[in-house]
């Protein structure tokens, strides 16, 4: 098996919950324990409310895509066989959006407004990405 | 809102530029340095009547101050993002303004080009915090989040690519007016589409031109700029407002909300609207900035910008003269420093072949998720 060679994960202290949950087919997102709002940003404290107590949840995983491009320029040398390639920029039925990948679609069937869910694929033996399929 | 006190109270004394494209051996402090020689001898002033230092992109001010060797009473230093252009400008009036200096110099120097940046890639700074957490899906440069909004755009409103190619045939043309300018051969609107994409759906010719280059303005109030050597352009208005909360993807709006009430506040100071308007200075990372910029502050109605930029409408000679330097698109991308001389230059009447007809006042645009105006006058008010 060829080294993976694209771009992996900077786990940080404030993250790891959230790479550890995908690691476990979960997709978490931290929530407000004052004001109950979602977020994806690890932040140390609320951005509504200010609250510095969140607590890591299991999303739905579904959502749907907010709008998305496709590259045909490799800025990585990992993607350099990939073009082109999407990045689908998807919003969560809790609210907070990411940057991730759609898989199971062409490029040219990809709509804005598509439902969409989570699905894991390990990319190395340590390492877990979240990318997401049309919902089935 | 800026104290419409302010109105006309302080003036562009003077600007400089060196040449833009590759120039090898310049590094920032050089390019800047070069710049703001020029823009000393354009306002008549030597290093000794400058008391305000505020430098962008250029990494140290106080190595450029000694460089210079400046003993400045006020100085600074903003990051090398292109909001910060008109973020500067402002700040400058305001030091003016509640007396911390007398005269301002903002010098700006880039060695992009020659450094071989490339805003994509393990190098991207671009947005809150910067892009590392999207790159094990690929996702980076601003040019890609541009195209993600443009594709949202179109879903929402039915904008097309070729509408986009509109605004970089305009500039182009303008590029063709200006020596200084770095692209000056014309396209067509096939030739637009006919470009590679980069991100799709964004062409190549969507994006802005990384190039070498230095640009320095030297502000001051208005009545010592009366002075001076060359007729002062006055600051007729300037605002500020930003959408910061939830920047790590692009917002809901296009940014409009930030516009709208950069809009009211800068129209209100200047004592002017849009329609008095001689020719704008349109902030161009990426040609869907322009329309953001256009619908934000009420140019055209919100999702009608495609069309509006049809028919030669931003061209020397339409309605609505834009980017007369080719902005960054085609002249070179200075982060917005270039367009606020071009601005200035325009007030003057030194355009030459692109000269707008009588430009009395001149208006410089920058959406992003900082956005500023600055409305430059002829007249004081």
């Amino acid at each position: 098996m060829s080294a993976y060679r694209k771009p992996l994960p900077a786990v940080d202290d404030l993250n790891r919950p959230f790479w550890e949950g995908v690691r476990r087919r979960e997709l978490r997102l931290l929530r407000c324990e004052g004001c109950g709002g979602y977020r994806f940003r690890s932040f140390r404290l609320c951005p509504k409310c200010g609250g510095d107590k969140a607590t890591w949840v299991e999303t739905s995983g579904k959502g749907t895509i907010w709008s998305y491009g496709i590259f045909h320029k490799a800025y990585f040398e990992g993607f350099k066989d990939e073009v082109p390639y999407n990045v689908v920029l998807v919003e969560l039925a809790e609210g907070p959006r990411l940057y991730t990948n759609l898989v199971g679609a062409r490029n040219d069937q990809i709509r804005i407004g598509m439902p969409v869910e989570a699905v894991f694929e390990d990319v190395t033996p340590e390492v877990t990405l979240v990318k997401f399929k049309p919902a089935g | 809102m800026p104290d419409k006190q302010l109105r006309g109270r302080i003036a562009v004394a003077g600007v400089g530029n060196t040449a833009f494209g590759k120039l090898y051996g310049n590094d920032p402090y050089d390019l800047g340095a070069r710049a703001l020689k020029e823009a000393l001898a354009d306002a008549g002033l030597s290093r000794d009547d400058i008391d305000g230092l505020l430098v962008s992109r250029i990494p140290d001010y106080q190595r450029f101050g000694e460089m210079m060797g400046l003993n400045p009473r006020f100085a600074g230093i903003t990051p090398g993002q292109g909001r910060m252009s008109g973020a500067s400008i402002e700040l400058a009036a305001m030091a003016i303004h509640c007396g911390m200096a007398k005269t301002v110099a903002l010098v700006y120097g880039n060695n992009g080009r020659t450094a071989g940046d490339r805003y994509g890639g393990e190098g991207d700074r671009y947005g809150s915090g910067g892009a590392g957490p999207w790159f094990p899906y690929g996702m980076t440069s601003p040019g890609a989040v541009h195209a993600i909004m443009f594709q949202r755009h179109a879903h929402l409103y039915g904008t097309r690519s070729e509408q986009l190619a509109h605004i970089a045939v305009a500039f182009r043309r303008h590029a063709g007016l200006n020596p200084s300018a770095v692209m000056r051969d014309p396209i067509t609107v096939a030739d637009h589409q006919a470009s590679r994409y980069i991100c799709e759906p964004l062409h190549l010719l969507d994006y802005c031109l990384i190039n070498d280059g230095g640009v320095a303005i030297v502000l001051t109030s208005a009545e010592r700029a009366r002075d001076l050597r060359k007729p002062p352009v006055y600051i007729r208005g300037f605002a500020q407002a930003t959408r910061l909360s939830e920047s790590y993807v692009p917002p809901d709006d296009f940014w409009r909300a930030p516009l709208e009430a950069v809009a009211g506040d800068v129209y209100a100071m200047a004592g002017a609207g849009r329609d008095d308007m001689d020719a704008l200075m349109i902030y161009d990372n990426f040609s869907p900035t322009v329309l953001f910029s256009l619908e934000g502050f009420g140019f055209c109605p919100v999702g009608e910008g495609g069309r509006f930029v049809e028919g030669g409408r931003l061209e020397l000679g339409g309605r609505l003269p834009t980017n007369t330097s080719g902005g960054h698109l085609s002249e070179s991308y200075m982060q917005g420093w270039a367009l606020n001389v071009e601005a200035v230059r325009q007030i003057r009447g030194e355009c030459g072949a692109r000269q707008v007809t009588d430009a009395g006042l001149v208006q410089y645009i920058c959406a992003a998720p900082l956005v500023t105006s600055i409305i430059y006058g002829k007249e004081p008010s």
